[in-house]
């Protein structure tokens, strides 16, 4: 990879796979403290992700996935994302996702006190994600 | 020498034996190219995760945090994978005799068994089994694996544990599986030096603070350890069990060839006896 180029590498590992590993030139992600997007060039960061929309700008270019839960490790030239589970809209289960967002819902409005509150949001807002790109 | 009906019911039997065992086989070295496909699968992320988790925890050399630092109590977690089920050869021996010769005694262990075997035999032995995951053995994914580390992060934070280790089998080829004994927590930063030396120097920065980028992500490491023993050691159990039918079908067959040839000698003992008799027989008429 020349210097000049504004490409840097990007990984993208879940447990089952690697999800995606190619030359990006922007990247959009959503961690715990906001939206950011990453350029090449970023000071080195370790960055806790929450469920959101993954943007990869790459030279054909742009491609969408539903990231959740996960870390990135960002480097000068190289950026890797570890998460738990990651989809392409195409692998995105929409019905399955509708009814998650119901249970989800269904649970923090109960408010049995069984409920774990933390992991309720969680499933929420994973359920959202994959309803907002599965349906595009 | 038996009789010729003996001779031939015995082999019958050795026969229907074989062929289950047969049968066992090809199911198990179905089930090991799966399963061989999928521990590979997960080895970048489990590289990756314990690089980052390293390189973290040795930047940040200061920071205090009860996941690196022994808990208070005595007893010590410890999740045990074994398989549900048997005829795999040494496969959950190996990892029992394991957890026996640790030098951790019966009073202070907790276990966390996933797998039946594991479980029923160390119950047998006075050991407390704290929980039983078994569950997940039957096809480990990744939920099985969260909820395995969520349990036992809590049982740590909780005080009820101050140490966990994981004993799994490692899965070298299909013939080589090694039992392992891993230490979870308190994590242990590896001395190896980083072969990229750049790394070092660079500064990295966290997003939110160290402290709190470590309780979130330690958690995750360990979930993805415990992931990767349970398939490293799914692999194993039917690599395990493919050599163990494959040894069995062997034996069945040399145990078949003995007897026909067995069975062959009484017939034509007999026959020979028979025409013997009737020579007699005639003989004594005339």
């Amino acid at each position: 990879m020349a210097d000049n180029s504004k490409f840097f590498r990007l990984q993208v590992i879940t447990p089952d796979r690697i999800f995606y590993d190619g030359e990006a030139e922007l990247v959009e992600l959503t961690t715990s403290e906001g939206e950011m997007g990453v350029l090449k060039g970023h000071i080195p960061l370790t960055a806790i992700l929450v469920p959101g929309v993954l943007k990869i700008k790459e030279a054909e270019g742009v491609r969408k996935a539903a990231l959740h839960d996960g870390f990135v490790e960002i480097f000068q030239d190289h950026m890797t994302i570890l998460a738990e589970s990651c989809e392409w809209p195409e692998e995105i289960d929409v019905h399955r996702a509708e009814e998650a967002k119901h249970r989800a819902e269904m649970r923090l409005s109960g408010g049995e006190a069984e409920t774990n509150v933390a992991r309720a949001e969680l499933a929420l807002r994973k359920s959202l994600v994959r309803i907002q790109l599965g349906q595009k | 020498m038996a009789s010729m009906r003996d001779i031939k019911r015995r082999r019958e039997s050795v026969q229907s034996t074989g062929q289950i065992t047969k049968a066992m086989k090809l199911v198990s070295t179905v089930k090991l190219q799966k399963a061989k496909g999928k521990a590979e699968n997960t080895k970048p992320y489990f590289e990756h995760m314990y690089k980052a988790v390293n390189s973290m925890l040795r930047k940040s050399g200061t920071i205090l945090h009860p996941y690196l630092e022994g808990g208070k109590s005595e007893k010590k977690g410890i999740i045990v994978v074994t398989s549900n089920r048997g005829l795999a050869g040494g496969y959950n021996s190996n990892i029992i005799k394991m957890v026996l010769n640790c030098g951790i005694s019966k009073e202070d262990a907790v276990i966390y068994a996933v797998g039946r075997k594991g479980k029923d035999a160390l119950a047998r032995r006075g050991y407390t089994v704290a929980e039983d995951y078994s569950d997940a053995m039957n096809e480990p994914v990744f939920r099985d694996a969260a909820s395995i580390g969520r349990r036992v992060l809590s049982d740590f934070a909780e005080g009820k544990i101050g140490e966990i280790y994981l004993v799994y089998t490692e899965f070298k080829n299909t013939v080589t599986h090694i039992p392992t004994w891993l230490k979870l927590l308190p994590v242990v930063v590896s001395e190896e030096e980083e072969e990229d030396g750049m790394d070092k120097l660079t500064l990295m920065e966290y997003e939110p603070e160290a402290e709190e980028a470590l309780d979130l992500i330690i958690p995750k490491y360990i979930n993805s350890l415990v992931y990767g023993g349970l398939m490293q050691s799914f692999a194993s159990e039917n690599g395990a069990r493919m050599q163990a039918m494959d040894s069995a079908t062997q034996n069945a067959e040399e145990m078949i060839s003995d007897l026909e040839l067995k069975y062959n000698r009484a017939r034509q003992g007999s026959i020979t006896q028979e025409l013997t008799e009737i020579i007699a027989g005639a003989n004594a008429i005339n």
